[in-house]
């Protein structure tokens, strides 16, 4: 059916949300994270239990997008029960649904604990990790099932569209976000509403805007879990966003690798069509506009702007000089916004909110929320919102629950292979553009890897730099051949090859291809180096002079050894060792032959006394 | 060649279409073979270079035929932090292949990924698009086993 006025949407609005409260519902989590632990399975079970029960009409059941709490998947929440579920397994589904779902008894064992007080609690706003969120662009993840529009209309989607076709004028909408103080949230956090309006003022009659979902920041899947969880929050965003600065054309820009956003996008396209969001005379206006999917092929230069245009057009994705900038001359030389996924998706809430209210939120500089993907060394790793101005220690303690067992957490990596590493003793930095470049960071798109004392900050370095030499395009030499010799030289230094003098070099070369490069990914590529270097200098030291690694993670610099008064003599690990080099008898304490050792660690991931210790 | 053409019809002969095409290429024959590239060269009139200069230069496409399974390990920031690097060792070791080569009979491609976006899960490693959460080279040892014992056939089942 095609919505054609403001009023025929309220309605339906109010006809799907009466349907949709009258009915109990089992949301599972379809999440990648949540899928990789076969919550496909769980979805299935209940469909098969309800059915055998009786109840396949009474109980609605849909797989929703990512929940964020990855960690303790798969996922499971009951309405109107509000009780959430974790650690959902297939045999868990018939006591839900005959316990639960028909009792209205709550299952301890599947609910999570606050690892403080040890309770289990029951709802999602009593979990330690979802309390001090701000879940504002996230609020329907884990709710709505994304293959639905009419989800996504009953809880008021497309009415901030509606409002804005029927009673604003593009100018007002380019001035609401404006005066909202939105950043662009894919990295340099450039003002949404400037970039808009610069774009409006472009002269030519055709306009392109760009989603920019390509998301290339290893450790980072904010975009992903948006698209994939709430893919009309984008294309509202989107058609708003057309209509303030005249555009006719829109392109969602996705990474291949990521086969669900596609698909779940694709649906949700051809949805909006039906209803009237895109197409001609939307909303009955003079408006007509649409969006096609572009999949990337991957390359990590193509976050780029300029190099996004450039895949786009079908070519290899090199990025150009700027002046032009893309509100001038885009996509086939016609003036294109690009924005990031979050960015769209921020748009519509704030229509919908009012600017006054979205300013209200975090600093005086950054202004809403940000999601961030919180992993590596925490307990709780997953998807997160927060309000721009917390701490990075409310984030990584609180939120992230600290440390894994027996471990100390030293950095955190912020940005991406452009951001930085920030020590521990920066924790109280509030997370927002300025202080985070300041500290030598950026807020980049919000992957935020957390590090122990068991992670190298010279291995951090060189791994990245591996990356970027792989992903340098090559057209430009401080980047091309600067990211490749930086790469060399911290390689020398992980095998205990380096002199002091290498580390002068390093040094001199990252900040010569930070001030030379073309583009963003050369100029960014040196900030792991220059802020480990920073922060972290004492370890490089111990790598060049002592050839000692601290962490026990670079390999030339390490042995493998059985502690005698721990190792029982189990043999646990002398079938798995590759190299047959661990020798003993049964209930003895056995040792490790250094010649024959290749250092692969199975012994140390094997053993369960924690005797074979890295020195 | 039909499969070909059928896959520029998808889009139409057309420049700016042309990196979906060797997508869909791929998709199908989990490589761009030498043909399909002179075919799509010829028929979307750009040179034979430009199509390999884009083939080789986004990390989608191979050149080289890929094995019965893939088995892709992820290096993202997380999965390497959590022992990705290790993973890919082993895989050299039991495969006896470097990373991006297929094992000389054929049943195994082994290829690295910066990061799918499960970073949660790390390390992960994917096999034949099935994700494998919060591996160990243990785990890996089973799985390869598993995947190397020739398949039931319908009559052994009975």
């Amino acid at each position: 059916m095609r919505v054609r006025t403001l009023e025929q949407l309220r309605a339906l609005e109010h006809e799907l949300r009466a349907t949709r409260d009258r009915k109990p519902c089992v949301r599972v989590c379809g999440g990648t994270g949540c899928r990789a632990r076969g919550s496909e399975d769980v979805l299935g079970r209940f469909r098969a239990v309800l059915e055998s029960e009786g109840l396949a009409d009474a109980v609605e059941v849909k797989f929703t997008g990512c929940h964020g709490f990855c960690e303790r998947g798969p996922l499971v929440s009951l309405a109107p029960q509000e009780v959430f579920y974790q650690g959902v397994e297939v045999d868990d589904v018939p006591a839900i649904v005959t316990q639960t779902l028909a009792r209205g008894a709550v299952i301890e064992r599947l609910l999570a604990q606050d690892p403080i007080t040890g309770k289990r609690v029951r709802q999602e706003q009593e979990i330690p990790f979802y309390r001090r969120q701000q879940r504002i662009v996230l609020r329907f993840n884990g709710v709505i099932d994304p293959t639905d529009i009419r989800e996504y209309i009953a809880l008021g989607g497309y009415r901030a569209l509606g409002d804005v076709l029927t009673h604003r004028t593009p100018e007002e909408v380019i001035e609401i976000i404006e005066r909202s103080g939105l950043r662009g949230r894919g990295g340099a956090g450039f003002p949404t509403g400037k970039k808009w309006r610069l774009a409006r003022a472009a002269p030519g009659s055709i306009k392109y805007v760009i989603c920019n979902g390509d998301e290339g920041d290893p450790g980072a899947f904010m975009d992903r879990s948006l698209l994939e969880g709430n893919p009309h929050g984008v294309i509202e965003g989107m058609i708003i966003g057309a209509y303030a600065v005249g555009a006719t054309r829109g392109i969602i820009y996705v990474r291949e690798e990521y086969p669900l956003a596609v698909r779940t996008l694709q649906i949700a396209l051809a949805q909006a069509r039906e209803y009237g969001f895109l197409g001609e005379a939307i909303f009955d206006s003079a408006f007509s506009f649409d969006i096609e999917i572009v999949r990337g092929a991957g390359a990590f230069v193509a976050g780029e702007e300029t190099a996004l245009i450039a895949a786009v057009e079908g070519r290899v994705s090199e990025p150009r000089q700027r002046p032009p900038y893309p509100v001038q001359r885009g996509v086939w030389g016609h003036p294109t916004v690009i924005n990031n996924v979050e960015t769209w998706a921020n748009v519509p809430i704030i229509l919908e909110r009012g600017p006054e209210w979205f300013a209200r939120l975090g600093t005086a500089t950054s202004k809403g929320t940000k999601i961030f993907s919180l992993v590596g060394k925490v307990a709780n790793t997953g998807l997160v919102e927060i309000p721009m101005g917390m701490t990075l220690r409310e984030l990584v303690e609180e939120i992230g629950g600290g440390a894994l067992p027996q471990r100390e957490i030293k950095a955190v990596q912020i940005g991406g292979p452009s951001g930085g590493c920030l020590p521990k003793a920066l924790f109280d930095l509030p997370i927002d553009y300025e202080s985070l470049t300041e500290a030598g960071a950026m807020m980049g798109s919000g992957g935020l890897i957390v590090m122990d004392d068991r992670t190298c900050m010279v291995d951090v370095a060189r791994y990245f730099m591996d990356f970027l030499r792989d992903e340098s395009c090559g057209k430009c030499l401080p980047c091309r051949e600067g990211t490749q010799r930086m790469y060399e030289l911290l390689t020398a230094m992980c095998e205990g090859r380096a002199t002091d003098a290498d580390l002068d070099l390093l040094e001199e070369l990252a900040q010569v291809v930070k001030e030379t490069s073309l583009c963003g990914l050369g100029q960014t590529a040196p900030n792991p180096v220059l802020t480990t270097l920073r922060y972290f200098r004492s370890e490089y030291e111990a790598h060049i002079r002592q050839k000692r690694c601290p962490a026990g993670v670079c390999k030339a610099l390490i042995r493998y050894v059985i502690n005698a008064e721990r190792c029982t003599g189990c043999v646990a690990c002398v079938q798995p060792c590759p190299q047959h080099a661990i020798s003993g008898q049964l209930k003895q304490p056995h040792v490790i032959d250094q010649e024959r050792c290749i250092k692969c660690g199975i012994c140390h991931e094997v053993c369960q006394f924690g005797a074979v210790e890295i020195v | 060649m039909q499969e070909i053409e059928a896959i520029i019809e998808r889009y139409g002969a057309q420049r700016r279409h042309v990196i979906s095409i060797l997508q869909d290429i791929q998709a199908q024959f989990h490589y761009l073979p030498k043909d399909a590239l002179m075919e799509v060269a010829a028929r979307v009139r750009i040179p034979l270079i430009e199509l390999y200069s884009i083939a080789t230069f986004y990390n989608c496409f191979s050149l080289l035929p890929r094995g019965e399974h893939i088995i892709k390990v992820c290096l993202g920031t997380a999965c390497h932090l959590k022992g990705g690097t290790r993973l890919v060792e082993a895989l050299e070791r039991e495969l006896g292949v470097r990373e991006g080569e297929m094992t000389p009979d054929g049943r195994f491609s082994f290829e690295t990924v910066r990061c799918v976006g499960a970073c949660a899960l790390a390390p992960l490693v994917l096999i034949d698009e099935r994700y494998y959460p919060k591996m160990t080279q243990r785990k890996m040892t089973q799985v390869l086993a598993r995947l190397r014992r020739p398949r039931p056939t319908a009559e052994a089942e009975r």
